[in-house]
């Protein structure tokens, strides 16, 4: 007998394995390096919380929930730092956008 | 369909461990032939863990209800062997630096001919 | 399902193993590596290691990659093309290749309970470590008690590592505060940094306390202590490191963690049993196990640290800003 429980976490996994997918695909698929590092870093949070928060589900109610909670927490101060890191140190180094090394055209479009 | 499903690990293994030698004796750069024997090192890693796999045996540590435990020592083992491999690589990789004040250059086909240069 | 994700996971290690061959950007390959160390890991945990997971997930994409990227900084960064052709490499790696093979075939079958591995020793260590040692983790029980001398021996090649480290490169201590070390400028990885550095050095503490009731242990909670430190090096520089953590202390506790180890096995000996014979540590056997592998452990960890940070502090110091590419 499958419990609503079950049902709710199956749910969350499948969503969080979605998320994860299409920003993988991102990462290969966008054509400048700071949309692909936010395909990433998509992957870094939203992924990371369906999938945790599923996992948390299946659980009953003891000391591996409280684990995966610390796990989320960690995981979740320090991803998307690290994609804020390398997207600053892109900025810093130079690196335009791909918006900003077109040429400007003549129609003034926004 | 049994008979791939006994040897895939060991197949993956003995793959692993030939890219691991052809980076070893193919690669022009130093620091690309460490992380070959890296590479060697960790297929070793996984041959003796499949060895040690017991199929619907969890992992040895004794808790309430399992009868079935997988074997602890290959885990034992490798564990030395994991730490020793990286205590070589950081002695690798430090030659390699002192190799790079030497001789100028990590690449294999420009120091080959430098011999008196120390 | 357990073998789908055996078969899944160990194709994807093939794959991103094949891609390192052909790649000419050494940093690409670095990543690459540390990518092939954390799915090595997701297959020992599916094989049941999670020990072994644990140290290779710390050691493997932890420490290998700083000290590879490390070395990238000083060495340079792409590789140039070989001048002798690959074909002879390829001919002898083949024919190893499919002698393996060949020699795999006579291997028994992966997994099943009556392979010869699984006969002779292992039963002994998995009815007797419960009564004999008392610690839920049998690979513990094992390492620090059944075959205590090889992790002695394993603690001296670590500290043997940071002596040819240290004599080869040497830590270079100048004073030279106009160098730009750390990252000043970026504000989030500071504050993110100071938050996270204590949490990391409490979990290094958890994992060596309870590397007797779950994976963990010395060796895990040594490389996790010094990541912590290095990742204050690498936020805050160089320099403010060096107060923090000097390199003098790191040398002092190098050898401090391996004479707590014989020193234990010395205790033994004097208290009349044999070399690393807890039994003989305290009245009760099963207790006097239990203080000699608690102790033992502390020795690997202080070792492990101290060597991890010393190599650290050794490869990053050799970084003069006009080297890096």
């Amino acid at each position: 007998m499958v419990t609503v429980l079950e049902v709710v976490s199956g749910i969350l996994l499948i969503a969080g394995s979605f998320f994860s997918l299409t920003g993988a695909v991102g990462l290969f698929r966008f054509p400048d390096f700071f949309t692909r590092v936010h395909a990433a870093s998509v992957t870094d949070s939203f992924a990371a919380i369906l999938l945790i928060g599923g996992l948390m589900l299946l659980t009953s109610f003891d000391l591996n929930t409280a684990k995966l909670g610390f796990i989320l927490i960690f995981l979740l101060l320090t991803s998307p730092t690290a994609s804020h890191a390398l997207a600053k140190s892109a900025r810093h180094g130079g690196l335009l956008s791909l918006a900003e090394s077109q040429p400007p055209s003549k129609k003034g479009s926004v | 369909m049994s008979f791939v499903a006994d040897y895939y690990n060991y197949w993956v293994v003995v793959f692993l461990m030939m890219t691991g030698f052809y980076v070893v004796i193919s690669a022009n750069n130093l620091v690309k032939k460490i992380v070959g024997l890296n590479i060697f090192q960790t297929s070793v890693f996984m041959l003796y863990i499949s060895m040690g796999k017991v199929t619907n045996g969890s992992a040895p540590i004794v808790a309430e209800g399992i009868e079935q435990y997988s074997n602890p020592l290959p885990h034992v083992l490798i564990l030395t062997a994991i730490v020793v491999g990286v205590a070589t690589t950081a002695v690798g990789l430090s030659l390699i630096v002192r190799i790079k004040r030497a001789y100028g250059t990590v690449e294999e086909n420009e120091f080959q001919d430098k011999d008196d240069v120390i | 399902m357990s073998l789908l994700f055996d078969i899944v996971l160990l194709s994807m290690l093939a794959l991103t193993a094949l891609r390192i061959i052909f790649l000419k950007d050494l940093f690409a390959v670095v990543m690459l590596f540390g990518i092939y160390s954390f799915l090595s890991a997701l297959i020992f945990v599916n094989l049941d290691a999670v020990d072994v997971a644990f140290t290779e997930a710390a050691v493997g994409a932890g420490i290998s990659t700083v000290l590879m990227l490390s070395t990238l900084a000083l060495t340079g960064r792409t590789e140039e093309k070989s001048s002798h052709s690959s074909f002879l490499p390829l001919i002898v790696v083949v024919t190893t290749g499919a002698a393996l093979i060949y020699g795999t075939l006579d291997m028994p079958p992966f997994g099943q309970a009556d392979n010869p591995i699984h006969q002779h020793v292992a039963p002994r260590y998995i009815e007797q470590s419960p009564q004999e040692v008392g610690l839920p983790n049998m690979v513990t029980s094992v390492l620090a008690s059944y075959r205590g001398f090889d992790t002695l021996g394993e603690t001296v090649v670590v500290f043997a590592a940071a002596v040819g480290v240290l004599s080869l490169l040497g830590v270079r201590r100048k004073e030279r505060e106009d160098q730009e070390s750390g990252l000043k400028a970026h504000r989030v990885l500071r504050v993110v940094a100071k938050l996270i550095i204590p949490l990391i050095i409490l979990f290094a503490l958890y994992v060596q306390f309870h590397g007797d009731f779950g994976p963990g242990g010395g060796f895990q909670a040594g490389v996790i202590t010094a990541a912590a430190f290095i990742l204050y090096a690498l936020v805050f520089g160089l320099p403010q490191a060096f107060k923090v953590v000097s390199p003098r202390f790191t040398e002092i506790l190098a050898p401090l963690g391996v004479l707590i180890y014989a020193g234990v096995g010395i205790t033994s000996v004097l208290k009349g049993g044999n070399f690393l014979d807890y039994n003989v540590l305290a009245a009760d056997p099963v207790a006097g196990q239990h203080l000699g592998i608690l102790v033992i452990e502390l020795g690997v960890g202080i070792t492990v640290f101290a060597v991890m940070l010393s190599i650290f502090y050794a490869f990053a110091s050799q970084t003069e800003k006009a080297n890096i590419q």
